[in-house]
């Protein structure tokens, strides 16, 4: 079967620098895959190159759709939902708000949505009519999760979720992510740069340095492996 | 005291005439960051549309209706073709075409209307009588245009804060890149604010004609100025801001003119340097307006 999300030799430029020098990776039906790499080893640009945010060279297809050069839109209106780095959160907008934006290309039922969503993040309601900057971080990241979730993505795009956060909200924000993905069959693909979290929550992992994909495996696998273990592990 | 109140009544009219420009200008603001200084002559344009339209024999209101809807198209077309490929650039470039706009659209308007003063409309919209409200005289035109306006303002409303279309406006001008991840498409979002604004334009411009005749291709040029007087003060990017800031300074042109009659500073000639001077006031000791407000964020 194809995978549902397959990178074939991708390559992205920011003017005339080029940040991807060939890419490839997939990620199945259902399935969790990390992406891990140091600073500027081309994490987020791949996730951007996905959707659309930056120009790319190369095959991205989903669900059988070429989506290469689909503009960010197109890609959200597929199924996939990015939750960018930085979070990307409305802030001037209100809780509520920044949910109803999340559900902007779903017709009706924004009350299933919503109920649903609710039943990962209960505190939303009480906050619905905050402004969603004056939430703290974890609490925006949790906005900016449940945001993604309004739209009933296939697929979900996180970029460095634990990123600026306590321990415990991180732990929590990952087991969330792992309900999302045995519940409903959510298929996640995370960046993050830590690690041994990320390898413990995902199926496969990719290692990236500097634009290419270095290595590649079972999560299980590369958290024994090495020269991952001395360079992102720590040990 | 009847004088008074008096000359607040026709001020607001006059201001709410300014508000609906300075709204205009707050809704470009607020999604690209910039002063559209060609909204004055986009709107002398439109009303000279009005005008023609009621040349041909329309009546008013439906000319006037008409017009809302061709400026609303232009508005968009303008932004889609004209803006669009600087969009995203330097603030300055698209300053810069917003004054080429200007110069543009004025040229337009001489060239196809020429300047010969005309009256407009030819039949007034609003009745000349007046009300009577224990010695103050309101004139029907004066109600008419404060309310036209009010309700204009509060559809404006009912669309930014009630409807999916308006929210998703406002999300584009807050965050186009969150914007797009979702699914909105933004580049027609801020198509569509242009459109908005030049529809809002086109009223102040046929009120404008309507309440300080006559109709030529300059009339909005000092209301411009005024309008730009009301958005700062009101904090350029508050609507509730451009609409309460545009009342205060009609009323208080107003009240300047009325009561220098007893000092002799010819203040009423001075109109326009102190709708300036409140513009560099404000700018000085309050830059972000009545209603700015600092935007609250934790990292």
């Amino acid at each position: 079967m194809a995978p549902l999300l397959e990178l074939a030799d991708v390559k992205a430029r920011y003017g005339q620098v080029e940040a991807l020098h060939g890419i490839s990776l997939s990620v199945g039906e259902g399935e969790v895959v990390a992406v891990l790499g140091g600073n500027g080893a081309g994490k987020t640009t791949t996730l951007r190159a996905i959707s659309g945010l930056v120009s790319t060279s190369g095959d991205v297809s989903f669900a059988g759709t070429r989506i290469s050069r689909a503009s960010p839109e197109k890609v959200a209106r597929i199924g996939i939902a990015h939750v960018p780095e930085g979070r990307g959160i409305f802030s001037e907008l209100t809780v509520h708000e920044n949910l109803r934006l999340g559900a902007y290309l779903r017709r009706g039922g924004f009350a299933g949505d919503y109920e649903r969503v609710r039943g990962y993040f209960p505190w939303l309601e009480d906050r619905r009519d905050q402004q969603a900057g004056t939430l703290s971080g974890g609490e925006q990241q949790m906005l900016a999760l449940a945001r993604a979730l309004m739209a009933r993505p296939r697929m979900l795009l996180l970029d460095e979720p634990s990123l600026g956060l306590a321990p415990l909200v991180v732990r929590e924000i990952f087991r969330i992510v792992g309900e999302l993905n045995e519940k409903d069959g959510l298929a996640v693909l995370v960046v993050e740069q830590n690690a041994s979290l990320a390898l413990r929550s995902s199926s496969r992992a990719y290692v990236l340095e500097v634009g290419r994909v270095a290595l590649e495996g079972p999560s299980a696998e590369l958290a024994e492996n090495e020269s991952v273990r001395k360079a992102y592990l720590g040990y | 005291m009847v004088e008074f109140a008096q000359q607040v009544v026709s001020g607001l009219a006059s201001g709410s005439i300014y508000a609906s420009l300075a709204l205009a200008i707050v809704i470009i603001y607020r999604s690209t960051g910039v002063v559209n200084f060609a909204q004055g002559e986009l709107a002398t344009f439109t009303t000279f549309i009005a005008w023609t339209l009621i040349d041909h024999g329309l009546g008013y209101w439906l000319a006037f209706a008409l017009t809302l809807v061709i400026a609303f198209v232009g508005g968009v077309a303008l932004e889609r073709i004209v803006v669009r490929p600087v969009e995203g650039g330097p603030v300055l470039t698209v300053v810069i075409l917003t004054i080429g706009l200007f110069i543009l659209l004025g040229g337009l308007s001489n060239w196809i209307w020429t300047a010969e003063v005309r009256s407009f409309p030819p039949n007034r919209p609003f009745p000349t009588s007046a009300w009577d409200i224990g010695g103050v005289a309101v004139s029907k035109q004066d109600a008419g245009i404060l309310l036209v306006t009010l309700g204009l303002v509060v559809g404006l409303y009912l669309l930014f804060q009630h409807t999916k279309l308006g929210l998703a406006i406002r999300a584009a001008a807050l965050n186009p890149t969150a914007s797009r991840l979702v699914g909105v498409r933004v580049g027609w979002m801020l198509a569509l604010g242009w459109g908005l604004a030049a529809a809002i334009g086109a009223v102040a411009g046929m009120f404008t004609a309507a309440a300080a005749p006559p109709l030529e291709p300059n009339m909005m040029r000092p209301v411009l100025i005024y309008a730009f007087a009301a958005a700062v003060l009101g904090g350029l990017a508050s609507p509730v801001g451009a609409i309460v800031g545009g009342l205060t300074i009609g009323v208080m042109l107003n009240l300047i003119a009325t009561y220098d009659t007893h000092v002799h500073l010819e203040l009423d000639r001075m109109r326009l340097p102190i709708a300036l001077a409140v513009i560099l006031t404000v700018l000085l000791v309050r830059p972000a307006g009545l209603f700015g407000r600092a935007v609250v964020r934790r990292v």
